[in-house]
């Protein structure tokens, strides 16, 4: 057997809420450092952990999404080390009985499918954040008890493409739940990559790279891999050690930290503060019940069911709010690839200049349903219909207020057999040569019509009556 | 017994009464006092509000209360400048409540320590003997209660320490069911242990003032809903039921100790004469049974969940946001140094023994079996809670103890007797000293404790027993 890296991955994302895990302080990003920060924060002494609901909520929801053993109860546990990022000098965490146990999921990868075996999620609180800055080390305690879902995969990977379709679709999917908004430029998302060569069915030996942020996870799993098959290939094998590496960014390398034996010694133990919390039957039912459709069924029926194609479906996923709103047209009645052409088209790409979310986008599907049926009965050419979905996009108003007998078709036959008339006669000497045979000056009387209407004659209607006219003289 | 609280407040209607006289002469007697026995790490200038249940009564905080604006020590080097921002929610009631706050007291360091002989400022003596210790961790609390000068004051209480001192120092200490009273801005020793707990000079003034602070609070998720529970209407309203005491014979059983002191006996008449008045309000009192090895298995069990739990509780003590800084540059150094310099022997003693005893080599024959011996014991304590009222034993083997260490015969074979109110905190069950005699004029009390949540029932049989025993009230308002 060839030698084969596998791959683990505890993924840390930190989650969305009104207020931090155990204190009342505002979970919100800020550019200004410490204003976000209640005494439990800083571990003022005589403090107390208060759970915040929503978070537990959200968790369950998580645990679910990843088809997830949940508990029958939530508990917390104290993980113990001193670091001057962690006032309290412990982490509170679920160690003993996470929230989720024993998952899995299916995620789209490489036009396939792949499926990613969930060791546990659980609950906890991040860390204060540490900057340096020459001599000095500033610690700001806005992020300190931000509600934080951490991951735990199977070392159950074999390449760096699997991992980041895993963490991309995993983004999604906590996006699609409102458990976070899992902003990579907020940095709301690191990682911990466990990354093991083997000839064999068994593992290897594994290493461990802390604290990698989305970004740079392609790197260092590129990185570590290339590492140990260096070594592997000079038979040097014996010194891939169990160890905790980091993934340092300016030598873009993996820098040892501590090897297994200078592991640290967390002296769990349950969280006094934080007495038991029932998850009944109900509460379970309740949260499932609120749990969107996730992407992956989303794609799977944009494309068999609709007829799209894997690139228009994908444009439609990136954002939950984008479906959400695709799948109101379709509610409304629109048909589906029309919906998809106007939504990717015009609505994105309004969307892309201005810089907004389609939550703020003034067109309703109501309005581009509305804009539809006026291009099907003919009103509207697809031209005007861009041009007044556009207008709407800018002013919210009612699209009917763009229609107006100027800019609306001429469908009307009496006018355009009059306007038809008017251009056969003006024109004999075309009317012979195509009556004698040159068929293609048809496309010349049409643009005559359309001339003649500014446009606005209905190029259907028009060529029906052109057609019949001509015929006639024959 | 009378309430001091209300005839000190009945005072305060007379139309002759002098407020600010009142205070000032406050003032003086507790500069005597702290000048004798060190009850105060600070004294307070308080000013009159008149509002309230508890307006105009004097009361002190163990200096473990977080008090914005007022210095808060926990009798710590490691806090010795701590000036916190916010309140404690016992000490945002009792502001409600209109008492007046003269002082934050003198504790063991961190509520560890039994001895009142630790805190940062020195020595607590008792005011009864100024060679011997007021009993601990509730030292200051105790010993300003004690002589007389204030009504109440506020302790806390994770192994005995409301309710030994409160025996040494001969007046009521009372540790209600735990979450009865919330803990948030207590400063904690061990959380699933520490309980806020109050020394007064009767029980119904212990009615009085838990009635005041106790309550849910949304701060402390372990609080419970107690808005059913009302002390003082129970002692005024008694059920007079038949009682149902039961003690423990593994502890009271004189031919178990070899040699026993001198203060052993004369504690074993005492209780025996309570018994008797117990007996003549109708009760019965039975005696019964805890396996001996679980109950010899308590001082240690306790030793291992409460330092395991405190040395996760003192974690935040680094001085890198507040407290002690130490002055190296490098970060480990620098906590290092603050908590080498800032906490006493003792503490750092017990710092070690809960980092060991939760290592994960060790976690599972220290912490985990202490916590099986902790389950065991209070499994045994509801079964018996079904057929009685309360468990009812001495505090201790005899009077406090002589300051000079030396003097102080140590005794195994007392050590469960010396112990045992450590049942209480275990299962957070009510529990509650009062005075039960003397011995060679010093005090001795007695400890009563029931099921949870049991709390009026509790207290009506302490107040029953208070009334029946002999005992004479030292100092206070005449």
């Amino acid at each position: 057997m060839e030698l084969t890296p596998t791959i683990g991955i505890e993924m840390h994302c930190e989650m969305k809420s009104h207020s931090k895990v155990f204190s009342t302080a505002r979970n919100t990003y800020s550019e200004e450092a410490n204003i976000h920060v209640a005494p439990v924060d800083i571990a003022l002494p005589g403090i107390l952990p208060v759970v915040n609901y929503e978070c537990v909520k959200k968790a369950i929801k998580a645990a679910f999404i990843l088809n997830c053993e949940v508990p029958k109860w939530m508990m917390f546990d104290r993980k113990n080390y001193y670091y001057p990022d962690l006032p309290k000098g412990y982490q509170i965490t679920q160690n003993r009985e996470p929230v989720g146990q024993n998952g899995k999921i299916t995620i789209p990868f490489a036009e396939k499918e792949l499926e990613v075996f969930i060791h546990d999620i659980h609950l906890e609180e991040d860390t204060a954040q540490l900057e340096h800055i020459g001599e000095v080390s500033y610690i700001n305690y806005n992020r300190s008890g931000v509600p934080l879902l951490e991951l735990v995969t199977e070392p159950c990977f074999h390449s760096k493409e699997e991992v980041v379709a895993f963490i991309e679709y995993i983004r999604r999917v906590y996006q699609y739940a409102d458990i976070s908004d899992a902003d990579v430029a907020k940095g709301q998302i690191r990682c911990d990559v466990n990354i093991s060569l083997s000839k064999t069915e068994e593992l290897g030996v594994k290493v461990e790279v802390k604290g990698v942020s989305f970004l740079a996870l392609a790197d260092v799993i590129d990185y570590e891999i290339k590492r140990q098959m260096d070594l592997f290939a000079k038979g040097k094998e014996q010194e891939i050690i169990q160890e905790t590496r980091r993934w340092d960014e300016s030598q873009c390398e993996t820098i040892h930290m501590r090897s297994k034996a200078n592991a640290i010694d967390y002296k769990y133990f349950a969280e006094p503060n934080i007495p038991t919390i029932p998850i009944s039957e109900e509460w379970k039912e309740e949260i499932r019940n609120e749990i969107p459709v996730m992407p992956l069924e989303r794609l799977k029926r944009y494309m068999n069911d609709y007829g799209l194609s894997r690139v228009e479906s994908n444009t439609l996923l990136k954002e939950k709010e984008i479906s959400d709103y695709f799948e109101t047209c379709l509610r409304i009645g629109i048909d589906a690839k029309i919906a998809c052409n106007w939504i990717t088209g015009s609505v994105l790409g309004y969307m892309n200049k201005e810089g907004i979310p389609i939550t703020k986008v003034l067109l309703k599907p109501a309005d581009l349903n509305f804009i539809i049926e006026r291009i099907q009965d003919g009103t509207l050419s697809s031209k005007q219909a861009k041009e007044i979905v556009l207008q709407v996009l800018q002013t919210g108003k009612n699209p009917s207020e763009f229609i107006t007998l100027d800019s609306a078709q001429i469908s009307d036959e009496t006018l355009l057999e009059a306007m038809c008339d008017e251009i056969i006669l003006n024109n004999q000497a075309q009317k012979e040569a195509y009556l004698n045979g040159k068929s293609n000056l048809f496309e010349f009387f049409v643009g005559q019509v359309m001339k003649m209407s500014k446009g606005k004659a209905n190029p259907v209607k028009t060529r029906e009556i052109l057609k019949k006219k001509l015929d006639e003289i024959c | 017994m009378k309430s001091e609280i209300l005839q000190l407040q009945k005072r305060f209607q007379l139309e002759s009464f002098d407020f600010g006289n009142y205070l000032e002469l406050l003032q003086k007697k507790l500069k005597v006092h702290q000048d004798k026995c060190n009850s105060f790490v600070t004294l307070l200038n308080p000013t009159l509000k008149r509002e309230g249940v508890l307006s105009g009564v004097p009361y002190a905080l163990k200096d473990n209360f977080s008090t914005k604006g007022i210095l808060t020590t926990a009798s710590s080097n490691t806090l010795k400048n701590y000036i916190p921002v916010y309140n404690a929610t016992v000490y945002e009631k009792l502001l409600e409540s209109g008492a007046l706050l003269v002082g934050k007291t003198t504790m063991d360091e961190f509520g560890m320590g039994a001895t009142g002989t630790t805190g940062h400022t020195g020595v607590v003596t008792n005011p009864f003997d100024e060679t011997r210790q007021a009993g601990g961790s509730s030292a200051g609390s105790a010993a300003v209660v004690a002589s007389g000068i204030l009504p109440f004051a506020l302790g806390s209480d994770t192994g005995d320490s409301v309710r030994k001192p409160a025996a040494y120092c001969g007046i009521v200490g009372y540790k209600p069911t735990y979450g009865l009273i919330s803990r948030y801005g207590m400063f904690p020793f061990a959380s699933s242990l520490d309980h806020v707990g109050v020394l007064t000079r009767t029980v119904k003034d212990a009615a009085i003032v838990v009635d005041q602070i106790k309550g849910q609070d949304p701060k402390d998720m372990t609080s419970i809903d107690s808005s059913q529970i009302h002390l003082q209407k129970r002692l005024e309203n008694k059920e007079n039921k038949h009682k149902k005491l039961f003690y423990l014979k593994e502890i009271m059983d004189i031919d178990r100790y070899e040699n026993p002191s001198e203060d052993l006996k004369e504690t074993f008449a005492l209780f025996e004469k309570t018994l008797v008045k117990a007996k003549e309000l109708g009760w019965s009192v039975q005696s019964e049974s805890i396996d001996v090895t679980l109950l010899e298995a308590l001082a240690s069990s306790y030793m291992c969940i409460s330092c395991a739990e405190a040395t996760s509780n003192l974690s935040n003590l680094t001085g890198i946001i507040f407290g002690l800084r130490g002055k190296s540059n490098q970060i480990n150094e620098m906590i290092k140094e603050s908590r080498t310099d800032g906490f006493s022997p003792l503490i750092k003693r017990r710092l070690v023994i809960g980092s060991y005893v939760l290592q994960k080599e060790n976690q599972e024959k220290y912490f985990k079996n202490a916590m099986r011996v902790r389950k065991l014991i209070v499994d045994r304590m509801n079964e018996l809670f079904q057929t009685y009222d309360a468990l009812i034993l001495p505090c201790g083997e005899g009077r406090a103890k002589l300051l000079d260490g030396s003097k102080n015969s140590f005794s195994k074979e007392v050590a469960v007797l010396e112990n045992h109110m450590v049942i209480g905190n275990f299962g957070g069950f009510p529990s509650i000293t009062i005075p039960n005699g003397y011995i060679k004029g010093l005090p001795v009390g007695i400890n009563l404790t029931g099921a949870v949540r049991d709390d009026e029932n509790l207290l009506e049989i302490a107040d029953s027993l208070e009334e029946k025993i002999d005992f004479q009230l030292f100092g206070g308002e005449k």
